[in-house]
């Protein structure tokens, strides 16, 4: 069959360019890492190519550039939508699985959406957190079953017994999980900079920790997943934390594959493994059969760092989340991680990231309702992630029941990314998710970790405002207050899994 | 039966320090051989082990660690040089993550030996259970190798990403000492059996039998070498019969199942 190098499918977008105001200056070919501009007596945008990213629109200097939807009508149908139409073209033309990047971007309900908050008027006034002390210092750890206190000899009163290890997070932030091979060298060092500069945390994912990240130490999550790449003794101890990774939002129940292509030198290093050889993460760990097994991988981490870390269990968002996160939490975990089904990815099948898991909200209510019903929820601290994309949503989630939040997605724009979903093709033209040299070196680490830290001091700032209208002077005495949170447009199912009430009630 | 390392002077019984492990919980008695090991002990003795964990985990020194009795699961977990010698049989995980030291059973493994090892040796004289040398990997210089002499269950060498093993079935009632699914997802390393090849039906879909080249003889003679040496084996028995390599037709076994990105 006669067709373009595009075959069933037909290209989605176009960089238009000013012939008058362009100078031929060619900044735009260069920024592209699809390749989607070329020159001939002029720039000229390739249709097809383009994914929309808009490096090309933020590098010419210009503003000669547009990108366009490529007009295409097809005939109406709101069964066979154009996006099943064309991945069917896409697989029958290659026999394959059809990878996707990011989170589910499907139009399932938004609990965060449907929900608002409360606050203080008249009585039981508000507090204005430009005068007051507001704490946003959140504990991540194991809390002890009471608090006893004794006197020293100075007549101090003291802590009775040894607390276990807590992490101090100075706003209950942390930066997800996202491997040194899925994001740039330059990306994990920006994530590693603003978390010092904001003294919270960032999460390595499973793809080892890079020398120049050592000097953060007490800022990095070291991650222990099912392909256990680059875990040594060495990285379990450059770490403040140590996460299992048992699954993750946007696959759960899935493991890794990253491809052998992106395996360069630097990868190989960290992840220690030969260069060009697929970085395969099982789907379970092997070690890992029941939740007895899980406590044995929990203790061998913390005997092999002396109890001087707390380990970080990390689960995707399922049907049974809450009593898995019980059985976690009966495991030894410290801190729950649990992750909901908007949660981004690097690369993953797109059947099994827009269809699989179950929201944010409503499994950190059902995890938060399971564990205090137990009288465990003092055993671990929650995070919530998987699409957290505003301090609103950050807001709610606490509300809900979680200590901290993870963003990953949310930091990456702050870096650059214009959300193409793209990430598995590895040409990210922003420098953040690719391991092309030539591309990578676009992100200038000091500039990132600068655009990171000012968004956590933003979304720092907001969530003092809100405690303050709330009339709450810390952020640990939000936490789980779901009485401040109504759901508007919620059936009674939703809102009593949630465990709040209806607007007007 | 030991041999002397360079780094430490060669080993006394009388120079061991002697840990009595019975009723001891094992917390306390990982304290006890962190505190040993930190205080410069070369030689440790533990008596009476009876299914403590994670002995040895993540310790970072050049010791030797004598366990007398049965060590629980996860023993040599995470750890980085140390050489432990268990007079008896082990559980489940043996040198978990480990990667460097050694690891020298005089009795039989439970499953999964040498998960995600990335360094060291280990070597059991008796039988191992299933998932052997899982997701073992190598990087450069450092390669690990797993020496089982008798049996092993199934999934020997599954996700096998990189490293050394081998099996002897020196305690195989008949011909075959493997189970099945031999190699599953294998995309790095090697496996050598000895006596016969493995069955087909028994060879996962990955792996396939190569010829042993004269670089392959000369590792495994030095390899096994050091393994009757450390378990008191006849030598030229173990080479008496012949040997049959596996190794990975992919280093990317699921390369082609995606499809092509726009």
């Amino acid at each position: 069959m006669n067709q373009n190098k595009h075959g069933l499918i037909p290209p989605k977008f176009r960089p238009v360019i000013n012939r008058e105001l362009c100078r031929r200056c060619k900044r735009c070919i260069l920024s592209c890492g699809f390749e989607a501009l070329t020159f001939e007596n002029g720039v000229i945008g390739i249709a097809g190519e383009c994914v929309a990213c808009h490096r090309c629109i933020t590098m010419c200097p210009e503003g000669a550039i547009t990108i366009q939807k490529q007009p295409l009508d097809y005939r109406d149908n709101e069964y066979w939508t154009v996006e099943i139409r064309e991945e069917l073209y896409r697989q029958s033309e290659s026999g394959g699985v059809i990878l996707a990047s990011m989170g589910n971007d499907k139009s399932f309900k938004s609990y965060f959406d449907h929900m608002v908050l409360d606050a203080c008027q008249v009585t039981n006034p508000s507090i204005d957190p430009l005068r007051e002390p507001m704490e946003l210092r959140t504990y991540l750890g194991r809390k002890p079953e009471k608090v006893t206190v004794e006197k020293d000899k100075q007549g101090k009163f003291q802590l009775k017994g040894k607390m276990p290890a807590n992490l101090l997070l100075e706003t209950p932030i942390i930066f997800g999980g996202m491997s040194y091979g899925s994001v740039s060298l330059n990306t994990h060092k920006a994530l590693a900079m603003a978390a010092k500069n904001c003294g919270i945390l960032m999460n390595t994912g499973e793809g080892g920790l890079h020398k120049d990240l050592y000097p953060y130490t007490d800022h990095i999550i070291v991650q222990c997943a099912s392909g256990r790449f680059g875990v040594s003794e060495e990285y379990l101890k450059r770490a403040a934390m140590i996460e299992i990774k048992i699954g993750q939002g946007a696959k759960p129940g899935i493991g890794g594959h990253l491809p052998g292509e992106k395996v360069t030198a630097p990868i190989s290093e960290t992840r220690m493994i030969p260069i060009g050889t697929d970085a395969l993460s099982p789907a379970p760990h092997h070690d890992i059969y029941s939740i007895e097994d899980l406590r044995q991988l929990i203790y061998s981490l913390k005997e092999a760092t002396e109890y001087k870390k707390p380990v970080c269990v990390k689960i995707s968002a399922v049907h049974n989340v809450a009593a898995i996160a019980s059985g976690v939490a009966r495991a030894g975990a410290d801190v729950i991680c649990v992750d909901g089904f908007r949660g981004g990815t690097g690369a993953t099948p797109k059947m099994v990231r827009d269809h699989v898991g179950i929201p944010i909200e409503l499994a950190i209510a059902a995890v938060d309702d399971r564990l205090r019903e137990e009288n465990i929820r003092h055993q671990v601290s929650l995070i919530a992630s998987g699409g957290i994309r505003t301090s609103a949503d950050m807001i709610k989630a606490i509300g809900l029941g979680a200590d901290a939040v993870a963003i990953c997605t949310a930091a990456l724009v702050a870096l650059g990314c214009h959300i193409c979903q793209q990430c598995h093709t590895g040409n990210c033209s922003w420098g953040i998710a690719t391991q092309r040299p030539e591309l990578e070196r676009r992100l200038d680490p000091e500039w990132g970790g600068q655009q990171l830290t000012r968004l956590i001091q933003a979304w720092s700032y907001e969530l003092k405002e809100v405690l303050g209208l709330l009339g709450v002077n810390a952020v640990e005495s939000f936490r789980g207050s779901r009485e401040r949170l109504r759901g508007i447009g919620l059936s009674e199912l939703e809102l009593d899994i949630l465990g709040i009430k209806h607007a007007g009630r | 039966m030991t041999k002397p390392m360079p780094e430490v002077a060669p080993e006394k019984t009388e120079d061991r320090l002697i840990i009595d492990a019975s009723q001891k919980y094992y917390k306390v008695l990982n304290q006890e051989i962190r505190l040993a090991v930190s205080n410069g002990a070369h030689a440790i003795e533990l008596r009476n082990v009876n299914g403590q964990r994670y002995l040895a985990d993540g310790i970072n020194k050049r010791v030797k660690i004598h366990i007398h009795g049965t060590p629980g699961n996860n023993v040599g977990a995470f750890m980085d040089g140390p050489e432990l010698y268990v007079h008896g049989n082990s559980q489940e995980q043996v040198g978990n993550t480990m990667n460097s030291g050694k690891i020298v059973v005089f009795g039989n493994a439970s499953d999964v030996v040498g998960y995600g090892m990335r360094g060291g040796k280990i070597f059991i004289k008796g039988d191992a259970g299933y998932r052997v040398g899982i997701h073992m990997k190598q990087y450069k210089s450092s390669v690990p190798v797993v020496i089982v002499g008798g049996t092993t269950g199934d999934f020997l060498g599954e996700y096998m990403a990189g490293g050394i093993l081998i099996v002897l079935g020196l305690t195989a009632d008949g011909d075959e000492f493997v189970g099945d699914y031999v190699g599953t997802g294998m995309h790095g390393g090697v496996i050598y059996v000895r006596g016969e090849p493995v069955p087909a039906h028994r060879l996962g879909k990955e792996p396939a039998r190569v010829e042993l080249t004269e670089k392959d003889n000369a590792l495994l003679a030095k390899l096994l070498k050091e393994y009757s040496t450390e378990l008191s084996l006849d030598f030229d028995k173990i080479m008496s019969k012949p040997f049959f390599k596996y190794t990975p037709q992919s280093h990317r076994p699921y390369g082609n199942m995606y499809a092509n990105q726009p």
